[in-house]
């Protein structure tokens, strides 16, 4: 029984593995500048916790066929070193360990959130509500106007509560529920919630980021590759959780010109 | 600790009607039990409710039979609309948390075991203890509820982020009356858990029999009171937060929503609030809850391995060290769950590092685990491959938290089935398989009969092929950014991944199906299994030095002394390879605790 339990353990710890080894499962392909550090993290940690993973089951289960049963005759004895070399191991092996995977890891996350955007970075709002995401550009004058609240509505298909009357930066905002930006070209996103906490998720641009009622958030990246991606809500938000997605279109600047125009003319 | 206050508990004599005996027992032990069929009818709710969520998931639009007796408007032709999905998720994921994994190794196992550890006759306030039971009762029976009042039970998952969780009934179904019903239940059961920790905590410290040193005392025990202070400061701060939750929806409050919301075109009228303060406060709940669950399966999984090793741990005091150090870091960590939620992400990195220092003590523990097993002549049973499975689960669900203690992973695996497989694993099976070791070691103690050893065997086989089955996959899931809480998965890119679900649905089919191995073996041996000498596997703890089941007052009136520390074997004594804590024979031993 104990050998087959050992065997069991390893099995399960070689075949959990291999999924992993064939990359058989992956995030989709980055498209940001940003996400190459993201991944060489989550590669480097890959190995290291695999590699933990693997010693520590592999381990257990010789541990199991080795030292199960009664065997007369032999006396019961101690792990080579004791307590205290194993305390070490794991201070001195696992304290590095994570304080490697931690030290660099601050690299990664710095470069998005500890940077701040160039003074030529596209600015594009996006509002989260129950269930879709809307996106808004300042228009020729590169000022949004302000949000009302009390004129938010989806009937009259204000989705951003503009009053273009008495605001005059309001204007020339163009609202999509698409979002398109140009390739190579830095972004700064400003994100609303307009009801419930709400997150943009946008794998291949190893973004993610809540919506905050109450408070405006702001991040900035760079997409690399011509493409349509996906846009996901993370944070549950209510019963169309599953369904509030949109698109992010990565055009050549030409493209993008050509459809920054094309919905300007639609508002 | 002397002899006198080890007696001073002895607050009331043996219990003579029914209801003193069965129902409002004084008695710890009956307590104990109480809590423990309360775990088990809230298991049995919540793996029903993760069977339907694990079958909408593979199959959205197949027609369960019956589904509309659990909603008339969530089940149109039985098929599972979102919202009771989300629905289910809520209530599986508040029944197994609260009701499972924090009543059974904790409230359960802890009343019986704590005065028979400790060797003294019952909590010091055993009315307070029947109390807390009965209160727990009364939050389950709340809960049970939600499900027949207005719109069903709230959609917001368990962790009930506001201001969804605060807008009232304008956010969904469930979010009125559902979400006043969950706060309300769980503000009644932390009342339950702050009676128990009262309890349990003076009993280990004040009441403890003469010569039983803190250092003797066995390893549950230990896990027991590092759960009880961690309870009493957790639970103290999830009650006020579920207060003032429900005040937000009575009392026309805003503490979680902040102004100019607007939901179906209305603006709301609550301004001032702070959505991510409700986050703070419930994850600084709910960090600690996640060891609540885990510490004592820690505990019960190294005296059952003790036992069956027939050898001491490495460490008695290390693996003591380790878990309360885990408890303190367990309060600076939380932060983790909210890497991405808007707060500053210089805390990212204060949260960051706390949590990877965390995984030191946690390896710590295992690796005593693994080195005391080095050299055992470690008995095969139905406890100890529980027990043995516990560790592998506890490695696998450990190594995915160097993942997500990663501020910069986390943008790719926050909130997918990544963090579904870990804190399963951990909080979750992990617990689970302690509360199955302890059961297969001590129902001869709790109920005076063995359980079916071949059953208790077939049950583990199942089980542990079975959880990894469910629970490995949910890795790549995440790592394909499948994000959880979803009731199905329209994103194109998530189109391909819907194999793994269905195969998850069948492992986990068949997983929940051999549980009822257990629940047979359970009820049989309870009424029909053979019955239980004192002392059936060889152990030293006091436990084992009474009868079984014990008499009400524990010990038979006698005044126990302790002579050892806990796991004295390997040593050659009049009764074989071990000598029992109360037993005052003198043996050459290497590490005897004063």
């Amino acid at each position: 029984m104990a050998k087959f339990v050992a065997i069991t353990i390893l099995v399960i710890a070689i075949l959990s593995a291999v999924p992993v080894v064939r990359n058989t499962w992956h995030p989709v392909e980055d498209v940001s500048v940003h996400g190459q550090a993201i991944d060489d993290q989550m590669s480097e940690t890959m190995w290291e916790a695999g590699i933990s993973f693997l010693a520590s089951q592999i381990f257990l289960a010789w541990l199991i066929w080795r030292f199960s049963g009664d065997r007369p005759g032999e006396k019961s004895k101690s792990f080579p070193g004791g307590a205290k070399g194993l305390v070490t191991a794991a201070i001195v092996l696992v304290g590095v360990e994570v304080f490697a995977l931690g030290i660099v890891g601050v690299k990664a996350w710095g470069s998005i959130y500890f940077t701040q955007p160039g003074p030529d970075a596209l600015p594009v709002q996006v509002q989260a509500g129950q269930f879709a995401f809307y996106f808004r550009y300042p228009g020729p004058d590169g000022k949004f106007g302000p949000i009302h609240a009390d004129k938010i509505s989806e009937a009259n298909q204000n989705f951003f509560g503009l009053d273009p009357n008495s605001d005059p930066d309001s204007r020339d905002d163009i609202v999509t529920a698409e979002m398109a930006i140009p390739v190579n070209k830095e972004v700064r996103l400003l994100m609303h919630a307009k009801d419930v906490s709400h997150s943009f998720y946008v794998p291949a641009l190893r973004i993610h980021q809540d919506f905050v009622p109450g408070l405006d958030l702001q991040l900035h990246f760079t997409a690399t590759k011509i493409g349509k991606y996906e846009i996901v809500c993370s944070q549950l938000c209510g019963l169309g959780h599953y369904n509030m997605k949109a698109y992010l279109s990565v055009l050549s600047q030409q493209d993008y010109e050509d459809w920054i125009k094309k919905e300007q003319a639609m508002q | 600790m002397s002899d006198t206050a080890a007696h001073a508990a002895a607050h009331h004599g043996p219990p003579t009607t029914f209801i003193r005996k069965h129902i409002f027992s004084l008695d710890h032990k009956v307590i104990g039990k109480q809590y423990y069929g309360l775990g088990l009818a809230a298991v049995l709710i919540g793996m029903v409710l993760s069977w339907l969520m694990r079958i909408h998931l593979g199959w959205t639009n197949y027609a369960i039979p019956g589904l509309h007796f659990l909603s008339k408007a969530g089940a149109p032709g039985n098929v599972m609309t979102p919202e009771l999905y989300l629905q289910v998720m809520t209530m599986h994921a508040t029944f197994m948390v609260f009701f499972v994994l924090t009543v059974a190794p904790f409230a359960a196992f802890g009343n019986f075991f704590i005065p028979i550890h400790t060797g003294c006759e019952d909590m010091p306030f055993p009315h307070f203890n029947m109390m807390s039971f009965w209160t727990t009762f009364v939050a389950f029976c709340v809960m049970l509820l939600s499900f027949f009042v207005g719109d069903g039970p709230t959609l917001g998952g368990w962790t009930q982020y506001a201001p969804l969780s605060a807008v009232g009934s304008v956010g969904g179904p469930g979010q009125g009356a559902g979400v006043v019903i969950w706060a309300t239940s769980l503000a009644i059961f932390c009342v339950g858990q702050l009676f128990g920790s009262l309890n349990f905590i003076p009993n280990i410290l004040d009441l403890r029999c003469k010569g039983l040193s803190m250092w003797r005392l066995p390893l549950p025990t230990w896990a027991w009171f590092i759960t009880s202070c961690m309870g009493l400061t957790s639970f103290s701060v999830l009650m006020p937060a579920c207060i003032l939750l429900i005040l937000d929806h009575v009392a026309a409050t805003s503490f979680f929503v902040p102004s100019n919301l607007v939901i179906n075109d209305q603006l709301l009228p609550h301004s001032g609030g702070s959505t991510l303060l409700w986050q703070h406060l419930f994850w600084f709940f709910g960090h600690p809850e996640v060891y609540i669950a885990i510490v004592p399966g820690m505990g019960i999984a190294s005296h059952v391995l003790i036992t069956n090793m027939r050898k001491p741990m490495l460490s008695h005091r290390v693996l003591v060290y380790s878990m309360g150090a885990i408890a303190v870091l367990s309060y600076m960590v939380y932060g983790h769950h909210m890497f991405v939620s808007g707060m500053n992400p210089v805390s990212s990195i204060a949260f960051s590092f706390p949590t990877l220092l965390i995984t030191i003590p946690s390896t710590i523990i295992v690796l005593i685990w693994i080195g005391s097993l080095y050299g055992a002549k470690l008995r095969i049973n139905s406890a100890s491959l529980f027990a043995l499975g516990f560790i592998s689960m506890f490695i696998t669900g450990g190594v995915s938290g160097f993942f997500l203690a990663q501020p910069s992973i986390q943008i790719l695996l926050h909130a997918t089935y990544f963090v579904v497989a870990h804190f399963h694993f951990t909080m979750a099976i992990a617990a689970i398989f302690g509360i199955f070791a302890g059961t297969y070691f001590w129902f001869p103690k709790m109920w005076g009969r063995m359980m079916n050893e071949t059953l208790g065997r077939i049950h583990f086989w199942c089980t542990f092929v079975g959880v990894y089955a469910i629970f490995m996959p949910f890795h790549y899931l995440g790592m394909a950014g499948n994000v959880r809480r979803y009731s199905s998965f329209p994103a194109d890119y998530m189109q391909p991944l819907i194999g793994v679900h269905q195969f998850i649905t069948i492992a986990a089919l068949f997983t929940g199906a051999a549980q009822f191995i257990f629940l047979y073996n359970f009820i049989h041996s309870r009424f029909k299994g053979a019955p239980a000498p004192d002392n059936p596997w060889q152990g030293t703890s006091l436990e084992w030095s009474t009868t079984s089941p014990p008499p009400w007052d524990n010990f038979g009136g006698r005044h126990m002394e302790v002579y050892h520390d806990p796991y004295q074997y390997g040593v050659e004594s009049s009764t074989g390879d071990y000598v029992m804590q109360a037993s005052p024979e003198k043996v050459k031993t290497e590490n005897d605790e004063p």
